[in-house]
């Protein structure tokens, strides 16, 4: 088993030779679906190196660095990292859009930045350190 | 935070929202004792693995940024309110000068002057060709350094600080101007607050860069 720490969640997944996972995990974590022409996600499909596609599984460490994305895993390679490209998120923020995000309060209620619209928004950061 | 609740409260009949972000992989039991005393009535969010941050390009707290009704950045991260007075505080007694404590509050309050006049008036929202100038530029490095945090909080939370050490310095590394995740990395001195002799060499070692830039306000 492995853990895979996207963005915005967390999953306990099967996993051989690194992040090799079943098409079905590899669309929960990723969004992308496992075709025969490669992943697709809408209209796009990326094609897969060869060793990305193994005994019908595919390693999904392998397709998020093809996008372009980091990965990053612990030494015994059970807890993994797929992060967001700089690219990614430079575009996203120069839309002006202010990302949006859903996290809890302390009694663990989530809230959601996009929730607030119509309203001006003051977005401020602290930390106890 | 009790003085965003006195924002808050000062503009009441206003369409105003904050959200506060603890950015505070310790989750909410680091965060409640702060927040138990404010008792604000502004939502206050836990944010462990420094979400907001890494979308928005924030390097230190506080660092905030103002949304406008349709959901668009008009001010993209900056100081909020903090100064770089702290720096010259006596090293034995950790007092300011009156001077300085003086100006300290001076800035504080221009700041929240400008808030509420943005708030009431629109005042100091900036158009979008000069916000997008001003967004913090996201590197390859920094979206590296995020991944490498994620991991190193994740190892940190589930019992297995020697190896999260590991992670945490080498996001740390990969971006250095991120005081939000050296001193998340570092904040398990004697006090809980990650301002120990490291955090002062590492502030001496800005020399004359600061580590609260001032906003570009009237008064600031």
């Amino acid at each position: 088993m492995a853990v895979v720490l996207t963005d915005s969640s967390e999953f306990t997944i099967a996993a051989t030779n690194g992040l090799c996972v079943s098409p079905v995990d590899a669309e929960a974590v990723t969004g992308w679906t496992l075709k025969p022409e490669g992943m697709c996600r809408d209209d796009l499909c990326v094609p897969l190196t060869g060793d990305a596609r193994r005994d019908g599984n595919v390693d999904i460490a392998a397709f998020w660095r093809t996008l372009g994305h980091p990965v990053v895993s612990d030494r015994p390679g059970d807890v993994w990292v797929l992060g967001t490209a700089a690219e990614s998120r430079a575009t996203a923020l120069s839309g002006l859009e202010a990302p949006d995000f859903t996290l809890p309060d302390l009694a663990g209620v989530p809230h959601t930045l996009s929730a607030f619209r119509g309203n001006k928004v003051f977005l401020t950061t602290w930390a106890s350190w | 935070m009790p003085v965003w609740q006195q924002l808050f409260d000062s503009l009441k009949t206003e369409n105003f929202a904050i959200v506060a972000v603890a950015e505070e992989s310790g989750g909410a039991d680091a965060a409640r004792p702060w927040i138990a005393q404010a008792n604000p009535s502004y939502p206050c969010l836990i944010d462990v693995d420094h979400r907001v941050a890494a979308l928005y390009g924030m390097v230190n707290v506080p660092q905030c940024v103002w949304i406008d009704e349709a959901g668009h950045i008009v001010r993209p991260p900056e100081t909020a309110g903090s100064t770089d007075h702290f720096r010259r505080m006596d090293p034995v007694t950790r007092t300011l000068s009156a001077e300085d404590q003086a100006a300290r509050a001076g800035a504080r309050t221009a700041y929240l002057d400008a808030v509420r006049d943005w708030v009431r008036t629109g005042r100091h929202a900036l158009d979008a060709d000069y916000a997008r100038r001003k967004l913090p530029r996201i590197t390859p490095d920094m979206a590296l350094a995020d991944a490498n945090f994620r991991l190193g909080i994740w190892l940190r939370r589930n019992g297995r600080p020697d190896e999260a050490t590991v992670y945490l310095a080498e996001a740390s590394r990969l971006h250095p101007e991120s005081w939000n995740i050296w001193r998340q990395a570092a904040d398990k001195n004697e006090t809980g607050l990650a301002a120990g002799p490291a955090f002062w060499d590492r502030v001496q070692a800005l020399g004359d860069r600061p580590y609260y830039p001032p906003p570009d306000l009237p008064g600031l």
